[in-house]
């Protein structure tokens, strides 16, 4: 198992550790990943029979090509040391920090991930890190979090504690948010890693929903945390790039590789100059359109000048 | 590892088993209540005496009562009761 930094990171979806009939059938929904939790979703007393329950999960179902990440429990809180060594042995992808507050909260984690791996014979840095912050002092910490872990993938932001930290409450709006998401998305880009939205509780809110999703795959963001089913398809349809801009995405390729062929420097397509934000993007929206299962064959992938 | 008291791990929700397990005299006693019991009685029994006898337990009273978990799930909630009961949290994986 290698850590996998660069993937498709649309959707999510929470696993209450605790829940053995949610964590049957997880995988079958369409995430792009499934977060077991060991940590709020878990009550005090029952830490011990939640991580039991993940590990055999996590060593015994076939969860197919699905990122397999565990939140584990907040090292101060004495349960985050015994959750990574049983989450390491049982072959999680990522382990999510909750709270993550400094860059040394990722340090020791990054630490004790080590350790495991090297106990139990798995290749040094294959397992994957992310931090979700979750309060004022994370934000304002967000790119040293960030960047203090050659193990981190990604960062989350968990809007819950945040505002609460923050002395407010959510609004359907999200303008609470906008300092928070500014930072977590500029961050996770400055350290080259991926940057995920929170939740939507309101789960029958559809509308609402949709709109979340539409501002924060416009600020940026790689994918959102989704706590039910019904909230992985709007998801995915809003990430699915439109006919037009795959059209353009695959005449941006195919002028590349024209060039190429003819050995040009500087490339041009529809009569505006391509570059590599330009090409970047165009590799972006051919990934999504292929995961959204858009058969790219046919359309129009030649280029012109 | 050595039980010293009951305990108890899981819960009646479907999917899930309820064991409930302290020290015996007599070897592994289970006592099985399951919506399956008919097609799975014999497979849920072996999952549990594996459980047990790879934690190192040799004299066991455990109840089951079953709705419908996975192999992987019993195993949990009997590893979980086993180290509730011997009050021990110097867990093994994968051993």
């Amino acid at each position: 198992m290698a850590l996998v930094r660069e993937r498709l990171r649309r959707t999510m979806m929470f696993v209450p550790g605790n829940n053995p009939g949610l964590m049957r059938d997880a995988h079958i929904f369409g995430a792009d990943s499934l977060m077991f939790d060991l940590e709020d979703s878990v009550k005090a007393t029952e830490k011990d029979a939640a991580r039991f329950l993940v590990y055999h999960a996590l060593t015994t179902i076939d969860y197919g090509g699905v990122e397999k990440v565990v939140r584990v429990n907040p090292l101060s809180s004495g349960h985050g040391r015994a959750d990574i060594e049983a989450m390491v042995k049982a072959g999680a992808d990522v382990i999510r920090l909750p709270k993550s507050e400094t860059a040394e909260d990722v340090v020791e984690a990054d630490r004790l991930i080590g350790e495991f791996e090297e106990k139990y014979g798995l290749q040094k840095g294959s397992v994957g890190m992310m931090a979700a912050i979750e309060s004022g002092l994370g934000i304002i910490n967000a790119y040293e979090i960030a960047s203090a872990s050659p193990r981190l993938i990604g960062m989350a932001i968990g809007a819950e504690d945040y505002v609460a930290d923050l002395k407010t409450t959510r609004s359907p709006e999200g303008f609470e948010l906008s300092f928070a998401r500014g930072m977590i998305i500029n961050a996770a880009r400055a350290a080259g890693i991926a940057a995920l939205d929170t939740v939507y509780s309101d789960v029958n809110n559809e509308e609402g929903f949709k709109n979340e999703v539409r501002l924060i795959k416009q600020l940026g963001f790689d994918g959102k945390s989704v706590i039910n089913p019904r909230q992985i398809r709007p998801v995915i349809e809003i990430y699915t790039p439109s006919e037009k801009e795959i059209n353009h995405a695959l005449g941006v390729i195919g002028a590349i590789r024209e060039a190429n062929e003819k050995g040009l420097g500087v490339i041009a397509y529809n009569g505006k100059m391509v570059d590599k934000p330009v090409v970047d993007r165009a590799e972006r929206i051919l990934m999504l359109a292929k995961a959204a299962g858009i058969p790219l064959a046919g359309t129009d992938g030649g280029g012109k000048e | 590892m050595e039980l010293v008291k009951t305990a108890a791990a899981g819960t009646l929700e479907s999917s899930d088993v309820m064991v409930t397990l302290g020290p015996g005299n007599a070897g592994i006693e289970i006592e099985l209540t399951s919506t399956v019991e008919k097609q799975f009685g014999k497979q849920i029994r072996k999952v549990v005496e594996e459980t047990v006898c790879k934690a190192n337990v040799k004299n066991v009273r455990i109840q089951l009562n079953d709705r419908g978990a996975l192999d992987c799930t019993i195993r949990a909630r009997v590893e979980a009761a086993l180290y509730r009961a011997a009050g021990s949290t110097d867990y093994k994986w994968g051993e």
